[in-house]
């Protein structure tokens, strides 16, 4: 690999992104080592997923192949997927309940806390071969990772300096997300889509609150989401999470009329659906506010938008493809009439979403609009040049916190 | 009564099936099914593992009349076209009233600029109303892809 250039900032402020930063070999190399194994936690199942002894999911943070594993104690713990011998992944599986772990290579187990335990073959056979005598197998486990549970959200980290979770997430953000998951909620779904962009072009889109009524018809039309309704952005100190939110109220008809001024596409009126049902949940939240998405810095997406919750998990596969796995949610305590809402709301969202399937495709569209760019740069300007909360969401104050964030780990 | 087999009506049925949609006809999709029906696009592993969300999931044909004026007038999706082939229907159940049948599928997606490529294969699992007419209607299709990985977007039923 060419020796890592680093990337030209033109200003000090986070209004200007140099599209080199998606088109990188070696800036993903990078952002493996100092943002998804650096100071941050990485989302990596539900708490609820492993209930019990033995139970265990595999995940990646970044390209890291990870495991993780309920032990006898109650306590979750991960480690690298990765045998401390050659290297192979030591589960093969995607979940699972095991008693241990044991590579298919060469048979070296380890036990649920990722220690290596056994070593096949380790006095040799018939008094030859075998390990050395000084072979110390407690010397040779797979790295081991911090796991942190919030909210029944397992995150992980590689770093030993990272803050506490509730730390790193600050109190605001803490407090939307258990907004959401304050009961347990159990998976109702689960779908991977591959983004044809770079991850933080899908990150940040997700920050990007502008964009909602504009880009997302289906929104804008249903009164789902204007810029003219009630709500606010949210941006934590580090920059790096957000929450985005908005309520129904009252229609603001002088905000309402800047659509057909200004002649916007998200503004035509005729389109009406055959079974509005859709749209017809149950209030279940009693602010009312019925939009949230909420990030935290690198890949982890909440959202609820009415009564469809759901999980989003962004990995880069390669510089210029991502992995978005949904995971679609329901409460434990739904009535099968409300699971039925939740379901028929579950056309607004995933790959064939109503309101985010232009998501999966825009991405795409910078990736291959900037080919040719990589010495320019993107203009994340609107909302002036804070990276702090606001109550207008015609700001991409929470696009440049995550640059905020996103520098300050690459450059350290 | 029919003067076609069972076999033949189904045969004939999602014939014109993919026609209608690999033509672009998407405004006649909805007439397939039943005014009373399920219609779910998912996994074959959140099929396995009984998680019920899909896709796309719908309890009613006007429900598919909305895929189809969200297609046509709020989505943004680059222009594209599907080529759908079937494999042979296995019949799974008949009774009086209906008969159950899977049928494996491969779609090919043929992007705007040309690029083909193998998009989506699974199966059907379909619950057809029998009636005294040749014309089948889906009572309950179940579009259950093989793999959990979806390109980009999907946008045109399936």
């Amino acid at each position: 690999m060419s020796e890592y250039q680093p990337i030209h900032w033109s200003t000090s402020s986070y209004t200007r992104v140099p599209y080199a930063v998606y088109q990188h070999e070696d800036v993903l190399a990078q952002e493996q080592k100092k943002i998804y194994e650096g100071n941050t936690w990485s989302y990596l199942c539900l708490d609820s997923e492993i209930p019990e002894a033995g139970d265990f999911k595999t995940g990646h943070v970044g390209n890291a192949p990870v495991v993780v594993v309920r032990d006898d104690d109650g306590e979750i713990y991960a480690f690298e997927n990765r045998c401390s011998h050659r290297g192979a992944l030591i589960c093969l599986d995607r979940a699972g309940k095991t008693r241990d772990f044991q590579c298919v290579y060469h048979a070296w187990t380890y036990d649920r806390q990722g220690n290596l335990k056994g070593v096949a073959f380790e006095a040799g056979l018939n008094g030859a071969g075998g390990m050395p005598e000084n072979f110390c197998k407690e010397d040779h486990s797979p790295r081991k990772l911090r796991v942190a549970v919030f909210c029944g959200l397992v995150f992980v980290s590689f770093s030993d300096e990272v803050d506490a979770i509730e730390d790193y997430l600050g109190p605001e953000i803490c407090a939307r997300i258990e907004r959401v998951l304050h009961k347990p909620v159990e998976v109702i779904g689960r779908f991977t889509q591959v983004l044809p962009n770079n991850w933080k072009l899908y990150f940040e889109n997700v920050k990007d609150s502008y964009h909602a009524s504009l880009l997302h018809l289906f929104f804008t039309t249903f009164k789902l989401n204007r810029l003219s309704q009630r709500g606010a952005v949210i941006v934590s100190e580090s920059g790096g999470h957000h929450v985005s939110y908005s309520m129904v109220d009252a229609p603001d008809q002088a905000a309402g009329n800047q659509y057909q001024d200004q002649g916007l596409r998200s503004d035509q009126d005729g389109y009406r659906l055959a079974d509005p049902s859709l749209l017809q949940g149950f209030k279940e939240f009693e602010d009312g506010i019925t939009l949230q998405i909420l990030s935290v810095f690198p890949g982890f997406v909440l959202q609820q938008i009415q009564n469809c919750l759901a999980i989003r998990q962004v990995l880069p596969q390669g510089v210029t493809s991502t992995d978005l796995h949904w995971t679609y949610l329901g409460y434990a305590s739904d009535t099968p009439a409300q699971r039925e809402v939740r379901l028929k709301q579950a056309n607004l969202i995933g790959p064939a979403g109503f309101v985010s399937m232009e998501d999966g495709a825009v991405g795409g569209f910078v990736q291959r609009g900037i080919a040719a760019a990589g010495d320019l740069e993107a203009v994340i300007e609107m909302g002036g040049e804070s990276t702090s909360s606001s109550p207008s969401r015609v700001t991409e104050a929470s696009v440049r916190g995550f640059w905020k964030a996103y520098r300050q780990l690459m450059q350290a | 009564m029919s003067t076609l087999s069972l076999r033949e009506r189904i045969a004939d049925f999602h014939a014109a099936y993919i026609r209608c949609i690999d033509q672009n006809a998407l405004e006649q999709w909805p007439e397939f099914f039943e005014e009373q029906c399920h219609y779910t696009v998912t996994t074959a592993e959140n099929d396995r593992a009984g998680l019920a969300a899909g896709l796309m999931w719908a309890n009613n044909r006007n429900m598919l009349h909305d895929r189809v004026s969200a297609l046509r007038h709020a989505n943004i999706y680059e222009r594209q076209s599907y080529r759908h082939i079937l494999g042979l229907p296995f019949i799974t159940g008949t009774t009086p009233e209906q008969v159950e049948v899977e049928t494996p599928f491969m779609v090919v997606r043929i992007m705007h600029d040309g690029k083909t490529d193998l998009f989506v294969c699974g199966i059907y699992r379909d619950v057809f109303l029998l009636n005294h007419s040749d014309i089948l209607k889906l009572k309950r299709r179940s579009v259950i892809c093989d793999s959990n990985r979806i390109d980009t977007l999907l946008a045109v039923p399936l």
